[in-house]
């Protein structure tokens, strides 16, 4: 017995609704923010994460206020995450009640924030997030991964594997990577970037992109070697309580908080 | 006079520790304080903290706050979170910083590169998640909380106690190591109550209600 596998819902915000896209696109309203984290939170999830996808800046003080009130009645870790550009930005989130604060772009635009803010308030709180691609072969040797930006749009010529080890130099205490091939396909995480990333990684890594059905999360811990899988809309529609899903991991043989 | 007096030195994030309390403790007073003479007046002191050790030990003393961190967790209930807890030992190894010596013992990190779980998989530092906290006494602080109960965690070091009847649990991550200390009116846990749920809110019930019996 030991320390729990996570499980953690995720919730794409935008203009203060929970919305979900496939592929970054086509995006459907799922619900209130606030009521949707309460609901989490009584089926027993692990941490909460709040992507802000809010393409206008009029509207990012949005986020500030859900975050508050999820935080004056949900009493597990929350994550926020989008539009992070400062180390001020970091800040004014923790502020609101954010326990983590989730980096994506502007770590590659530049990497000094990350450092700059885990020194400032602790590794423990600063996540990198980081959209993968495949670009090499599939066979098992040739199989390769690049870091894409803005939402997945933009390549950037790093190699995933050695952008997350520079991550952790710099002092980010855990990673969320998220595979832009798979994410909105339902067809489960892929499972041998989430391996590779992990096993490189001294850090926790939390697997996301592409889950479909409960075997699914299972997979991401037992072959990915994933320390937390996060899911949305397997979550948002009512498909599977987190509860079931923590059910189904125990039956696997993963240690989980039930 | 406040009733809860939680104190901030400048180091992490304190939301989450007042909301926690406010929301167990609605009719209590309840301040994020760096003012030492509001420390001394209050009836309760948390000490919580997050990031490194030796940050946080610097950012007490530029607040002024070591004389009545001390004074309080000699004399009146006090709750130590995290690095709040650390902070109460002799030494720690991160930045081989000197901490408050309010008990006896070091901190250290864990060994990372050598450590796997049973099913030979690698364990990752920091140490996050919720893990298991095993009681080691009926302390009242555990009034309501069930043995073995899940508590979250996040965190590089531990605190390597020398004196064992401190301990008040354990948890384990690859070796027991202490999670919770007890000494007169001092409580101290590395996990985060405030951020664990039905569990911890409970723990910070109990402190609020706390009445320690001192034995020195």
């Amino acid at each position: 017995m030991g320390l729990a596998k996570r499980i953690i819902p995720c919730l794409d915000v935008t203009n203060g609704r929970v919305v979900k896209g496939v592929n970054f696109v086509a995006l459907q309203d799922a619900g209130d923010p606030v009521e949707i984290s309460r609901r989490y939170n009584e089926e027993g999830a692990d941490e909460l994460t709040f992507l802000d996808i809010t393409a206008s800046s009029d509207n990012r003080n949005l986020i500030l206020h859900i975050i508050e009130e999820v935080a004056a009645q949900v009493f597990i870790p929350l994550t926020v995450g989008g539009g992070v550009r400062h180390v001020d930005d970091v800040r004014r989130l923790l502020n609101a009640g954010a326990d983590k604060v989730s980096i994506n772009t502007s770590a590659v635009m530049n990497p000094q924030l990350v450092a700059d803010a885990a020194d400032q308030y602790g590794a423990q709180c600063i996540v990198v997030a980081i959209d993968a691609k495949q670009v090499g072969g599939t066979s098992a040797e040739s199989m390769k991964w690049e870091v894409f930006t803005h939402g997945g749009r933009k390549s950037t010529g790093l190699d995933v594997i050695e952008w997350a080890k520079k991550m952790q130099l710099l002092g980010a205490g855990e990673i969320l990577l998220t595979s832009m091939d798979r994410d909105g396909t339902r067809k489960g995480f892929n499972l041998p970037l989430t391996r590779a990333v992990s096993d490189a990684l001294d850090i926790p890594v939390i697997a996301s992109g592409g889950v479909g059905d409960l075997n699914h999360l299972a997979e991401g811990v037992l072959q990915g070697h994933a320390d937390a899988v996060l899911a949305a809309s397997i979550f948002h529609y009512g498909e599977y309580t987190v509860r079931q899903a923590k059910e189904y991991m125990r039956k696997q043989g993963i240690e989980v908080r039930l | 006079m406040a009733d809860i007096a939680i104190i901030d030195y400048g180091m992490g994030n304190l939301h989450s520790v007042s909301k926690a309390f406010e929301y167990v403790a609605p009719t209590a007073s309840i301040i994020v304080t760096s003012d030492p003479d509001e420390v001394r007046k209050a009836t309760r002191v948390v000490f919580p903290g997050q990031g490194a050790m030796p940050n946080c030990m610097k950012e007490m003393d530029a607040r002024g706050l070591r004389d009545a961190v001390v004074d309080s967790a000699l004399n009146k209930p006090f709750l130590g979170i995290c690095i709040g807890l650390q902070m109460l030992f002799e030494k720690s190894e991160e930045g081989d910083v000197k901490g408050l010596g309010v008990l006896p013992g070091q901190v250290r990190r864990f060994p990372n590169s050598s450590m796997i779980d049973a099913g030979g998989q690698k364990l990752k530092v920091p140490h996050m998640g919720w893990n298991q906290v095993c009681q080691s006494n009926n302390h009242p602080m555990w009034k309501g909380i069930a043995n073995d109960e899940r508590f979250y965690f996040v965190h590089s070091y531990f605190v390597d106690t020398a004196d064992q009847t401190t301990v008040s649990a354990q948890s384990t991550y690859s070796f027991p190591f202490v999670c919770a200390v007890a000494r007169n009116n001092i409580f101290a846990v590395q996990f985060h109550p405030e951020k664990s749920d039905a569990a911890g809110l409970t723990l910070l019930k109990n402190f609020v209600q706390w009445q320690p019996i001192f034995n020195c």
